[in-house]
């Protein structure tokens, strides 16, 4: 392992965490009037926006069309002030397009596409901060901004990435554990039917962990979707109020 | 959105409004829209700002590094400028899209700030001709909605405001070699004079008259316009017609001294704002995008 103890004896982590602890989530949707679904979400030091366009008619090339659902286009992207270290492009590296990819395939198992076939959603995120489990905030932003936009969800996906260090899975990685050499997973999940939409693992682990490290996935995936059901409970009532229903 | 459509109609509401001193949203030719401004949003950049002129909305993060001075001017550090039309401001910037827009914004960007007049370069050289500051100013655009030159231009100059860079200790070790140690302590820094850093004002020809800061139907209606950057003593440091269409030398002039006009008045409240804002230290709430 690294210098850093990513674990006290304590059983505390690095910013004072208890393992299964997530970082805290604040989070506003309809932030831009102009797209069809905005939504703002911060995990703690790494904040994410993602506006949605759509669901509207193909654009660009029409040979992607598919004939009985529609096409989830998705841009992942980080602000070139993002990082400790500046970016030079903001998208368009190898790294960004996997992401994209990922997303792509999360929301392509979660959106109801088959109500809108021959059309294209675009889901745009952009990293505005970045302090550990990107792909995580994206997502969680993502469906916010999905569900701003009025597309429907089978259910909502909320993502999270964790760790396993010293025998114990950490939950919500921040970038220092991140960078620590811990071996990450990054899980996407669809809470109400325990189905999972994305699994990513990059590094090595005993296979005996890994129903351990699902497990403690799945549980903190669970906790950030009641946080984002409340966001969403909040904005409605919020709305509701201004419109007068 | 970049570009809308506007039916004739529309256009004929939109022109004889502006005839009568009158816009679609009842301010006047020489009214701003709207804007909010807050400082330091993203905690990782040494100076950052977020401004939202109407539904238009830029987020400029300054970072600086060190660098080598240029040839020319040894004893000067310089600003580097990129614009990034995101995705999130309109599907069509997605991928290379937003590149040519990009590039034209940040081209103009460098004729604006990066001379000496507009900021004091000097102050970010470090030891002449071996180190300087590089300033790098990163404009991300999240909406568009018309007016991008004069957002882009307040945010940029609320970001040179908040700007903090660490102060440097240069000590000669016995060899005659130099070692720049920064230091430790995050409130031992240096700002930067914003004074002299101009806002661009950008004035649009519509019909006989000449308007500011435009929504994306006004500029739909639009024949040209013209860019002018003003400093607050009233001092026009760059101009230039941008888009299609052309214009008689007669406007010009009466655009430059309207936009003169225009941008002298900005400084003052911006000023006044950005140092009431620097006041409230810690006690400010930080509201960002969850306000």
């Amino acid at each position: 392992m690294a210098g850093l103890e990513l674990l006290s004896d304590q059983g505390y982590r690095l910013d004072g965490r208890k393992a299964t602890e997530l970082r805290k989530v604040q989070a506003r949707m309809g932030v831009f009037a102009q797209a069809d679904g905005s939504a703002y979400l911060e995990q703690g030091n790494t904040k994410a926006l993602a506006v949605v366009y759509g669901p509207h008619e193909m654009r660009g090339s029409r040979s992607r069309t598919l004939h009985d659902r529609a096409v989830i286009n998705c841009q992942y992207s980080m602000a070139t002030f993002s990082t400790a270290e500046r970016k030079r492009r903001p998208h368009g590296d190898r790294k960004s397009t996997e992401m994209s990819l990922h997303l792509k395939q999360t929301f392509e198992a979660a959106v109801m596409t088959q109500l809108y076939p021959r059309s294209q959603i675009d889901i745009y995120v952009k990293i505005l901060q970045s302090d550990g489990g990107n792909y995580s905030v994206c997502v969680n932003a993502a469906t916010l901004a999905v569900i701003d936009a009025g597309i429907p969800m089978r259910d909502y996906v909320c993502a999270c990435t964790v760790g396993f260090v010293d025998e114990t899975p950490l939950a919500d990685l921040c970038y220092a554990e991140e960078s620590g050499g811990v071996s990450s997973l990054a899980l996407a999940l669809l809470p109400r039917g325990g189905q999972i939409a994305l699994l990513q693992m990059d590094a090595r682990l005993h296979q005996d962990h890994l129903e351990t490290l699902i497990e403690a996935a799945m549980t903190a995936c669970k906790g950030v979707s009641k946080v984002l059901d409340q966001v969403v409970r909040q904005h409605l009532e919020e709305v509701s109020m201004l419109t007068g229903e | 959105m970049a570009t809308v459509k506007v039916s004739e109609a529309e256009k004929v509401y939109i022109l004889h409004g502006i005839r009568d001193d009158l816009r679609v949203d009842g301010r006047g030719c020489e009214d701003y829209r709207h804007v909010e401004i807050e400082t330091d949003v993203v905690s990782n950049t040494d100076g950052s700002a977020k401004v939202t002129l109407g539904y238009t909305a830029v987020l400029v993060g300054i970072k600086a590094d060190i660098g080598k001075p240029k040839p020319m001017v040894p004893n000067e550090g310089y600003l580097e400028f990129f614009v990034d039309c995101s995705a999130n401001a309109t599907p069509e910037f997605e991928g290379r899209g937003g590149e040519e827009l990009g590039t034209e914004l940040s081209n103009t960007l460098y004729k604006v700030f990066n001379n000496k007049h507009s900021v004091d370069l000097k102050s970010l050289c470090i030891s002449a001709g071996e180190h300087c500051w590089v300033l790098y100013v990163d404009v991300l655009l999240l909406q568009c909605d018309g007016n991008l030159y004069d957002a882009i231009s307040i945010a940029i100059k609320a970001a040179l405001f908040n700007t903090k860079i660490p102060r440097v200790h240069i000590s000669a070790d016995e060899e005659g070699g130099k070692e720049i140690e920064l230091s430790d302590d995050p409130y031992d820094c240096m700002r930067l004079d914003v004074e002299n850093v101009p806002c661009i004002v950008t004035l649009c020809k519509v019909g006989h008259r000449h308007v500011v800061d435009v929504t994306l139907q006004e500029k739909a209606c639009s024949v040209a316009s013209l860019i002018i950057s003003v400093t607050h003593k009233g001092t026009i440091t760059c101009t230039r017609k941008v888009g299609g269409g052309s214009l008689d030398p007669e406007s010009i002039f009466e655009m430059t001294e309207a936009g003169k006009r225009v941008g002298k008045a900005l400084h003052a409240p911006l000023m006044a704002l950005l140092q009431q804002e620097e006041s409230l230290g810690k006690k400010r709430q930080k509201v960002g995008f969850l306000g």
